[in-house]
């Protein structure tokens, strides 16, 4: 029975922001192939803890795939080696036994270490604060149907709303742009009649948002396709690009 | 004037600069290529489009004066965007493993700081004519200046047709990432057209290297096989 694999790991430790970090290696052992990877550092951090040393921190939340919570770049993929997935639903059996396997944190000026594996991705909520959002009246709920949507549209849009904003995107960019994840919003919401009133405010305030924030510019590397669990494609980055051109011109002519 | 500092101040609006002045530079190196294989059909040809060219007067000044912006422009942008980029992640993965972006567009920086190396060569060697002054007397039987033997002759040189060679590799290695690239980032991608357009980059990206290397190799096949074709003028 080959159940479970024996891995050697080589984890990023880093206590916090300030203090320089290193690679620190722990073997785990006796890893059964059906658990995820974060539930692999788990044991691996049981271990840790009975041998009184500090368990290795990393960001998780719903373990389903569909908070965005969990990060980690796995063997220099973020969210590791699976196609669409998320770390929590990358499962132990596309590892072979023996295998080193190296674990960092996402790589970003724009999102600050904390601890270990853990960065803080706020500066993505405040890209979304800066215009993420639909002004929505109060009140009864409207008749369903009443708004009518283009399937072509809502069916983009959808794709669109499927980020979870974990940041892979930025993660795997080699210049930590964060365009997979703003074209994201600002086209899930530019696409549909309920995002029309903010939709210039929108792209201008959200892009220079994320410029600010220290994110690098998009160069069409694709990496941030590559990696996404959400399989947001690449082309809602150049819908963002032309959203963002045709944006700044209205507001320029707005202003004269 | 406001609105065009925030918009060149952006990300997408430098995006934009670079892809549009490389655009501009697209059709530059397609036309140059196209002007240039008539030294195929003899110095009658090549010779006659190099005078017209010559003929345009101010007008070729316009034209001059719009590309060297465009190429200024470019680098500027793209150095910039370089260097913001790198401070955006100062720290790298210790395993480095590409998902995606090809060899092309990994070295756009590399490709293109050579390719202003080789263009500032390639003008002094074909245009201003400073590496060989005596080119400037070369005349055809017709009168015109004999640019189609100035050529052979420069080809002829095996070090001056490899480091050409070099320069137009590296020229197609730059756009096979370029063309691709305008298409995105001009916002055209999403469009039925522009699937094809992205598959079809580094295609076009060969065709322009084959269409620019036929030429120093044509010159050197020609001069060692003694082919009909591809021999100067007596000078």
């Amino acid at each position: 029975m080959s159940d479970t694999i024996n891995l050697t790991l080589k984890v990023w430790r880093q206590p916090n922001a300030s203090t320089p970090g290193k690679f620190v290696e722990y073997p785990a052992k006796n890893i059964p192939t059906d658990c995820s990877f974060l539930e692999m550092l788990d044991i691996v951090n049981e271990t840790l803890v009975a041998q009184n040393i500090e368990p290795v921190a990393f960001d998780h939340d719903c373990r389903e795939g569909i908070c965005g919570m969990c990060s980690l770049v796995i063997n220099g993929v973020a969210h590791g080696p699976e196609k669409a997935t998320t770390t929590c639903q990358l499962h132990m059996r596309h590892f072979k036994d023996g295998d080193t396997v190296y674990v960092e944190p996402w790589r970003a000026v724009a999102f600050p270490l904390i601890k270990d594996l853990v960065v803080d991705r706020t500066a993505f909520e405040r890209i979304q604060q800066a215009g993420g959002y639909i002004s929505a009246r109060n009140g009864s709920a409207p008749d369903s149907n009443s708004v009518p949507i283009p399937k072509q549209n809502a069916d983009c849009a959808m794709d669109a709303a499927a980020c979870i904003g974990c940041g892979a995107c930025v993660a795997a960019c080699p210049n930590s742009s964060a365009m997979l994840f703003v074209s994201a919003k600002v086209s899930h919401l530019a696409l549909l009649p309920q995002g029309q009133p903010e939709r210039t405010r929108r792209a201008v305030k959200m892009v220079k948002t994320m410029d600010a924030e220290g994110f690098g510019n998009c160069t069409n590397y694709y990496e941030c396709e590559a990696v996404c669990p959400a399989e947001i494609k690449s082309s809602f980055i150049s819908m963002l690009n032309r959203e963002y051109v045709f944006a700044a011109a209205r507001e320029a002519v707005s202003e004269i | 004037m406001k609105a065009i500092i925030s918009f060149y101040q952006s990300s997408i609006g430098k995006k934009w600069i670079v892809a549009l002045t490389g655009l501009v530079l697209v059709g530059f190196v397609t036309g140059h290529m196209i002007g240039n294989l008539q030294v195929f059909l003899g110095h009658e040809a090549l010779n006659r489009y190099a005078a017209f060219l010559q003929g345009l007067g101010e007008l070729l000044w316009v034209i001059r004066g719009v590309l060297a912006a465009c190429i200024i422009v470019h680098i500027i942008t793209t150095v910039l965007l370089w260097v913001q980029n790198n401070a955006a992640k100062p720290q790298k993965y210790a395993v480095n493993n590409p998902q995606a972006g090809s060899i092309g567009a990994r070295t756009m920086i590399v490709s293109g700081l050579i390719i202003i190396c080789f263009l500032v060569f390639h003008i002094l060697h074909f245009t201003a004519l400073s590496i060989h002054p005596e080119w400037k007397l070369w005349e055809d039987p017709d009168g015109r200046h004999d640019v189609y033997s100035l050529v052979i002759a420069g080809f002829r040189n095996p070090l001056e047709s490899l480091f050409y060679l070099v320069g137009v590799f590296l020229l197609a290695t730059h756009l096979s990432h370029g063309i691709q690239s305008f298409i995105q980032t001009l916002g055209l991608r999403s469009r039925k057209i522009a699937e094809p357009l992205t598959t079809a980059s580094p295609y076009l990206a060969g065709l322009l290297f084959l269409g620019y290397a036929s030429i120093p190799v044509g010159v050197l096949l020609a001069q060692h096989l003694n082919l009909p074709i591809l021999q100067p003028l007596a000078h």
